[in-house]
């Protein structure tokens, strides 16, 4: 059953990254790559987790556990360059 | 042992007096002196040693694998020199307390004055060549920084420099001159170059070999035609010139020939070139000095000429002359010294030291002009002080040259001349600043200086009279023992006395006392014959030709190599690279796909490669716009961070995925002040050109990585597998690795970390530049600085990333993360405040001076590094064990997870004084005070 499950979540987020990758190239404006980006990282965790289920494995979860704490920190950023240029003030 | 500390007290002391200096003037000099006596200390036991005739040598085992060891000797010479260097050492020291005016650090001084001294002292007591070569150049080094210390000042720094390009230079040739005779002797250590004179006397490579170290000797004791430096270290404050030109500095030039004296005197090669050197020097040195008007002038090309004197004994080489030379250093350095601290007490008095205008200052310092005056006499040579009785040593020495040779009458007839001049110049240092009428308009009133200030000079002043009164009781068992170990062979008989009879030396002394009063008498016309022409007939014009000369070719050829544009670099650069590559390709027969059977691959990795390689590919596409190739960049660090994962490294990937998170920041830093799209600049027929040049190197470059990868191969890394719980007591190799196999890599790449930060630091500071205020498409920035939401959130992730951060570091020897992982998760917690809460609220709660963080980090790893010396094991050898916790339970400790917290500061101090400077560095001053926005 859980193999079954696996393999099409790994479908779902396969597709999920190519999407991303779609808007990331596509555009057509700033926020919408920033958006890519930073949905590129969700499914980078949902990846991450569902290889540890896979493999069954914890170690993977930490590597998740930092791209969710400290992933959006590249998105803020990158918004804050949208919003004032000046990042640190 | 002794004298290893010996030589290591002045250096560590250096940093204690920088230390104490800033309790106040007296400490720093009391420090100081402390120093120095303790370095005697560390000498003392041994001193007997010398004159019971056996000579001390001591080693300190340090890389025996190749044949490098620290060894110390101490024979009669080296003695002589120690006792120099300390005992003029503390007299400059209590001098130089009372020289310095107030504005001046007393710290640096004693700082440099200490770190010479140690310098000093090792070559003097080294038995390694090569190790007196090295604190050969360090003596170098710190008289540069001595002579430099009006570091404001123009005259100090040219004559800083000019010393140490000659001097450097001359450490050049002797570094040449030493390896080639450690290649005739087979050995570096004097015991052994010292006892085979014949061997190298009867090599062919003689002669280079003895240019080379009388190079390196004849720049170092300002020997023609290298003098001209000299005088202008007298830039430097007088203390240290008291210092370095009578018992030190130029004396290691002269204590170099008489060290080497056995190994290479004794043929007409080294009579005729040092010898030669030695008599133009005293006969220079001696004619200039009398025209100075300069006191200190005066003084240095007197030096200049006594040194020649010493030169001069040493060339003519019999085992009298070396004797008398030997003697001379004694002699000179103790009424030099002396009348440098009585021209710096003029010159601290009167605010001048132009002779021209200061005249009858007996009126106003009678006890100075008294004992300057018996030091000028025992520089004059006069009878009854000490100069006088080496003086006429020499006399008798170039007397009896004159039968010997067919132009021998030539050396008594300039010795006497220069005798003449000695006379004269000592007669004017006296007459025309004490004597001679009143002084014209000095900038001070003179008065006697303090009381403490006059003490060394009395002390040396003592000595001359003592040493010229009594030689027989007083200079001759010091003398004996290291004139002794000079010659290696057992002593001439001589009589040290005043009086020897009616000899042709005795009317060479008369005729050199008489000679000089007239001449000093008549000197008004030469003296503006001199002024005249002075500057113009000046080595220093061909040197700084000779410099200009050299910077014209390294320019030229820094042109041939450095064509500066980036492009055409990288371009010959890579285009090598595929030559290379591609005659290593054509020259092997073998098949590209070795024999390994390939791994099975996952739709999963295929499409995420294949994201991966889309991507980069647009990245190049798109480069031009900025901020869109920024995005791209992230995204692909993003994936090939999820690559590492695959291929389990774990530490790789959350290493990557933080290191990305700063690199997005660091070039938004930097974005903000370029422009937002890079231009076409070059011809679409040349990046055709590249492009195809970059498809055939990273096809190469890809050909290569799948010829390896196919192959089965065995690599270090099995070892680090093996070992890694029995050795470094972790079950994370990669960590284990970091702190404790390549432990040393990971020290020095945290210190260049450091050093990184603290050099953008020092870059950036005080740096403002206006950055756009509107964006690209022409709109104005944003009003919210700081939209709350993300203020708030981040708020509340700080101390979450934080214990995340802990968490990571605590485990990091034995699972994914460590030192460098964490010190990056809290570095970029920290920035998130300051990128969400603004600079002013952030500083309002967390300093902004990382330099403390930077400093403990690397203390903390060095210091964990030398604790392993405390059991007797290696730099850095490490350690574990385990203990039991309440609540934790089994915990390990081991050593490296001290360095590794070393390693965790250094990361965030570091990451943090680079990124925040940065962002500092906008048009405006930070908002200081209250927080919030």
């Amino acid at each position: 059953m859980l193999t079954v499950a696996l393999s099409i979540a790994f479908v779902l987020v396969g597709a999920a990254v190519v999407l991303s990758a779609w808007r990331l190239l596509r555009g057509p404006s700033a926020p919408d790559r920033i958006l890519a980006l930073d949905t590129l990282y969700i499914n980078a965790i949902a990846l991450l987790v569902l290889l540890g289920i896979h493999l069954g494995s914890a170690l993977y979860f930490e590597a998740a556990l930092l791209i969710a704490m400290m992933g959006f920190v590249g998105t803020v950023a990158l918004c804050k360059y949208l919003l004032r240029g000046d990042i640190i003030e | 042992m002794n004298l290893f500390f010996a030589v290591l007290t002045p250096f560590l002391g250096a940093v204690l007096v920088a230390w104490a200096s800033r309790f106040g003037r007296s400490h720093a000099a009391w420090a100081a002196g402390g120093v120095a006596l303790t370095a005697l200390a560390w000498l003392s036991p041994l001193l007997s040693q010398p004159f019971a005739g056996t000579t001390v040598v001591q080693r300190l085992e340090w890389m025996p694998s190749v044949g490098l060891d620290l060894v110390f000797r101490l024979d009669g010479l080296g003695l002589l020199f120690a006792g120099l260097i300390l005992g003029i050492g503390l007299l400059v020291i209590l001098y130089a307390r009372y020289y310095l005016s107030e504005r001046d650090s007393m710290g640096r001084l004693y700082a440099y004055l200490l770190l010479f001294m140690g310098s000093m002292l090792g070559v003097v007591l080294s038995e390694n060549l090569i190790q007196l070569l090295i604190f050969w150049e360090l003596t170098s080094l710190s008289s540069f920084l001595l002579i430099a210390y009006w570091r404001e000042r123009e005259m100090a720094r040219m004559g800083a420099r000019m010393a140490l390009a000659i001097t450097g230079a001359g450490g050049l040739a002797l570094l040449g001159g030493i390896l080639l005779l450690g290649e005739i002797t087979g050995s570096y250590e004097l015991s052994v170059i010292l006892a085979s004179g014949d061997l190298i006397r009867g090599h062919s490579l003689y002669l280079p070999t003895l240019i080379l170290v009388l190079l390196g000797a004849f720049t170092k004791s300002a020997q023609f035609p290298f003098h001209f430096w000299l005088p202008h270290a007298m830039a430097a404050p007088t203390p240290v010139s008291a210092y370095l030109h009578s018992a030190t500095m130029v004396k290691a030039g002269v204590f170099l020939l008489a060290r080497l004296f056995p190994a290479l005197s004794g043929t007409p090669e080294w009579s005729w070139l040092v010898g030669g050197a030695g008599l133009c020097t005293l006969l220079l040195g001696a004619v200039v000095a009398l025209f100075k008007h300069d006191l200190k002038g005066l003084l240095a090309y007197s030096t200049i000429s006594h040194l020649g004197l010493i030169t001069l004994l040493f060339g003519i080489a019999t085992p009298m002359a070396v004797v008398a030379g030997v003697f001379h250093i004694i002699n000179h350095a103790i009424f030099k010294a002396s009348l440098f601290m009585a021209a710096g007490i003029i010159d601290h008095e009167t605010g001048t030291r132009d002779m021209r205008r200061m005249q009858g200052l007996w009126q106003f310092m009678p006890f100075t002009a008294t004992l300057a005056m018996v030091a000028a006499a025992s520089m004059a040579g006069v009878p009854l002080f000490n100069g006088f009785l080496s003086k006429e040593m020499l006399f008798v020495e170039a007397s009896e040259m004159a039968s010997q040779q067919s132009f021998g009458w030539l050396l008594p007839v300039t010795v006497t001349v220069a005798g003449i001049f000695a006379v004269a110049y000592s007669l004017r240092f006296i007459h025309d600043v004490f004597f001679g009428g009143k002084p014209l308009e000095l900038p001070r009133t003179p008065h006697e200086p303090p009381r403490w200030m006059k003490v060394p000079v009395e002390v040396l002043v003592l000595l001359c009279l003592v040493v010229g009164l009594f030689p027989a009781q007083t200079v001759a068992p010091l003398l004996a023992v290291a004139a002794a170990s000079t010659l290696q062979t057992a002593l001439p008989e001589y009589n040290l006395a005043i009086w020897h009879g009616f000899n042709p030396a005795l009317w060479m002394s008369v005729t050199a006392l008489v000679g000089g009063v007239l001449l000093y008498l008549v000197r008004r016309p030469f003296s503006l014959l001199h002024d005249r022409f002075e500057g113009q007939l000046d080595a220093r014009r061909l040197y700084n030709a000779l410099l200009q000369g050299l910077m014209v070719i390294a320019r030229r050829i820094t042109a041939l190599l450095d064509v500066g544009s980036l492009q055409r670099m990288v371009f010959v650069f890579i285009g090598f690279a595929l030559l290379l590559g591609w005659m290593g390709w054509s020259g092997d027969r073998s098949v590209l796909t070795g024999s390994r059977p390939l791994l099975p691959v996952d739709a999963m990795s295929l499409l995420v490669t294949a994201v991966l390689t889309v991507i980069s590919v647009a990245v190049v596409i798109l480069h031009r716009q900025r901020f869109t190739a920024l995005v791209l960049v992230g995204f692909v660090g993003l994936v090939v961070s999820l690559i590492f994962v695959k291929f389990s490294a774990p530490d790789l990937a959350l290493t990557q995925l933080l290191v990305e998170v700063v690199t997005v920041v660091l070039l938004l830093l930097a974005l903000y002040f370029l422009p937002q799209h890079s231009p076409v600049e070059s011809h679409p027929l040349r990046r055709s050109r590249d492009g195809l040049l970059a498809l055939l190197v990273g096809g190469g470059v890809g050909a290569l990585a799948w010829a390896v990868l196919t192959r089965p191969h065995s690599s270090i890394g099995d070892f680090f597998l093996a070992n890694s719980v029995s050795g470094g007591g972790g079950s994370n190799v990669v960590n284990v690795i970091l702190v404790d196999f390549r432990g040393f890599d990971t020290l020095g790449e945290i210190t260049v970390l450091a050093l990184a930060g603290l050099a953008v630091y020092a870059l950036l500071e005080k740096l403002h530049i206006s950055g756009p205020s509107q964006n690209a498409d022409g709109r104005d920035w944003n009003w919210d600085l700081h939209p709350v939401i993300m203020a708030s959130f981040t708020r509340l992730l700080l101390p979450l990333a934080l214990l995340v951060s802990v968490f990571i570091l605590l485990r990091g020897h034995n699972l994914p993360g460590g030192g460098f992982i964490a010190g990056l998760v809290t570095a970029v917690a920290l920035i998130m405040q300051y990128l969400a809460n603004g600079v002013a609220w952030t500083h309002s709660r967390l300093s902004a001076n990382m330099h403390p963080v930077v400093g403990v980090g690397l203390l903390i790893a060095t210091l964990t590094g030398l604790g392993s010396f405390v059991f007797g094991y290696p730099f850095l050898t490490s350690t574990f064990g385990h203990m039991k916790w309440p609540l934790v339970g089994d915990f390990e400790l081991a050593s490296a997870m001290a360095f590794d917290l070393g390693v965790y500061l250094v990361v965030v101090g570091a990451t943090l004084l680079i990124l925040i400077h940065l962002g500092l560095m906008h048009g405006k001053e930070p908002v200081r005070g209250k927080g919030g926005h």
